[in-house]
């Protein structure tokens, strides 16, 4: 299991255990945690699990693939540290990983 | 948002029941938890499995990318911490609104303080010869995903009748599964009430260079079969397309009969407002099922999506909650087949020009319906900013300069600008 934190945008904190092998959208569709509420179901379809992950966790989850890019560039209130949340996988070695989510999914 | 006082909105100790555990009446339940209810929710759903998400059966699925655990919109355990009721397997057969009722077959009653309906739809039938015939399926829930599942693989032959987004779907799981299909369309095209011209002549090249054969004009007669098990699909002209599988996709009808019992408003599906609430400000319906308003269209009509399933569950668990309604969208679907993502964007209500952006040939194009200089919807293939921005611009409702809008040269976020 890998802990991960999600912050709502209000700044409610949401410390969940994920199951590797889920991405880190699942683990907060599967807890019931507001804001990510991942309309296509993990297709890279709809930006709607945006999340900004924490600075010192950019390395360890991965590249964007062109598709996750052009959807990020017409989300709302995208930082360089913005992330599809559908598109990043969890492993033991996310465990720990932060993310905050945005005002646009508040 | 009506006066708290009206109907009794934002009540967080009320007592909710959804009929309907689908993905739009799973939603409701975990949008209220979200919302600050802490009244009790029983939810009642016809099959006998936790919410699930329906788009991956036809797609990843049936290819064996997804297994059953991942569908589930929620793990069982938080059914349970969150104080959610399950009647699963439960069929609610009768609504009293005098009462504030709800009476299932096996005799339970349950009382409400609201009522969220969220029956969704069902497969349309073909009333022809053999269509009961083991084999002859729809793609509906996971138990049809199941029986389809069964029965694709290598050398297995698929007949579908009906070139929709399913029937296209589960042709290229079909193949992906190193089997084949053909397709059977009423009508000269595929997709032709979903898609425009350009698209479904795409789709159906791309398909067929991927060994998908086409029958257009069918007219389907029926169903051969032998010992019980479906072996054909037979034509009017008498010609039989031999196959061990046959899917019908011919649409989907709402399940509105329980609704209608009852009393309240249908019209190809029950009739709400805005905040997905019927004429009975105690209850609500949701998803597949409703005849909605589309106010960017200035019409009502029957959306079947899981964008559409999760706005209004929103929309009801918000007025339920006493939240401020969430902003309105636009509708938005989404198909995967082979390598090719369909995305598309607002309905095509009332436009007069398309107009195609990038390139047909090379699989990355949308194309654009417009009505006058206004965008009202985008089919974008393998092009997310197409699709991005013409969500964004069919929101907005000021005009767009088509010109550069054809104009592959300039970005869309300028186009959109």
């Amino acid at each position: 299991m890998a802990k991960i934190t999600y912050i709502e945008h209000d700044g409610t904190d949401h410390l969940i255990d994920v199951k590797p092998g889920l991405t880190v959208m699942e683990g907060a569709v599967k807890n019931n945690v507001p804001g990510i509420d991942a309309d296509c179901g993990g297709a890279c379809a709809c930006a709607t699990c945006h999340v900004y992950v924490d600075e010192a966790w950019l390395s360890k989850t991965g590249d964007k693939s062109a598709m996750e890019e052009s959807m990020l560039d017409f989300a709302e209130n995208v930082e360089p540290n913005s992330r599809l949340s559908c598109q990043i996988k969890v492993s033991d070695a996310l465990d720990g990983l932060v993310v905050r989510l945005p005002e646009s999914q508040h | 948002m009506r006066a708290l006082s009206e109907a009794g909105t934002g009540d967080l100790n009320s007592r909710v029941v959804i009929v309907g555990a689908g993905h739009a009446g799973g939603s409701a339940a975990a949008f209220l938890r979200q919302y600050g209810h802490v009244g009790p929710i029983v939810l009642i759903g016809d099959e006998p499995l936790l919410p699930y998400q329906r788009p991956p059966l036809s797609k990843a699925w049936l290819k064996g990318e997804a297994d059953a655990d991942s569908l589930q919109l929620k793990p069982s355990a938080w059914y349970e911490e969150a104080g959610v009721s399950l009647r699963l397997g439960g069929v609610a057969v009768s609504i009293n609104r005098g009462a504030k009722t709800v009476t299932l077959a096996s005799g339970e009653v349950i009382a409400y303080d609201y009522l969220i309906l969220a029956t969704g739809a069902r497969a349309r039938a073909l009333p022809l010869p053999g269509a009961d015939l083991a084999g002859v399926l729809a793609l509906r829930t996971a138990a049809d995903a199941e029986a389809l599942k069964g029965a694709l693989g290598p050398g297995k032959r698929l007949a579908v009748v009906g070139g929709g987004y399913v029937g296209l779907e589960a042709a290229a799981s079909a193949m992906a599964l190193g089997g084949h299909a053909t397709i059977l369309e009423r009508e000269p095209r595929v997709l032709a009430r979903v898609a425009c011209e350009t698209l479904s002549t795409f789709f159906q090249d791309y398909h067929g260079a991927r060994g998908v054969t086409f029958v257009l004009d069918a007219k389907v007669a029926g169903f051969d079969g032998q010992d019980g098990h479906v072996t054909g699909v037979r034509l009017a002209d008498g010609s039989v397309i031999a196959c061990d599988v046959a899917l019908v996709g011919v649409g989907a009808i709402p399940n509105e009969e329980l609704a209608r019992d009852a009393g309240l408003d249908c019209t190809n599906g029950v009739v709400v407002d805005l905040e997905a609430r019927t004429a009975d400000p105690f209850v609500f319906a949701i998803g597949d099922l409703t005849h909605r308003p589309l106010p960017t269209y200035e019409r009502q009509f029957r959306l079947e999506s899981v964008p559409n399933a999760l706005e209004q569950a929103k929309q009801a668990a918000a007025a339920i909650a006493g939240r401020p309604m969430p902003p309105h969208e636009i509708p938005w679907f989404w198909s995967d087949q082979y390598d090719l993502k369909l995305q598309i964007a607002g309905l095509p209500f009332d436009a007069d020009r398309q107009v195609v952006r990038g390139d047909v040939a090379a699989a990355r194009f949308a194309v654009f319906h417009l009505k006058g200089d206004l965008v009202q919807a985008v089919e974008a293939v393998n092009a997310p900013p197409e699709f991005m921005a013409g969500k964004q611009l069919i929101a907005r409702r000021t005009p767009v300069d088509i010109a550069r809008l054809m104009d592959p040269a300039i970005s869309m976020k300028d186009v959109a600008a």
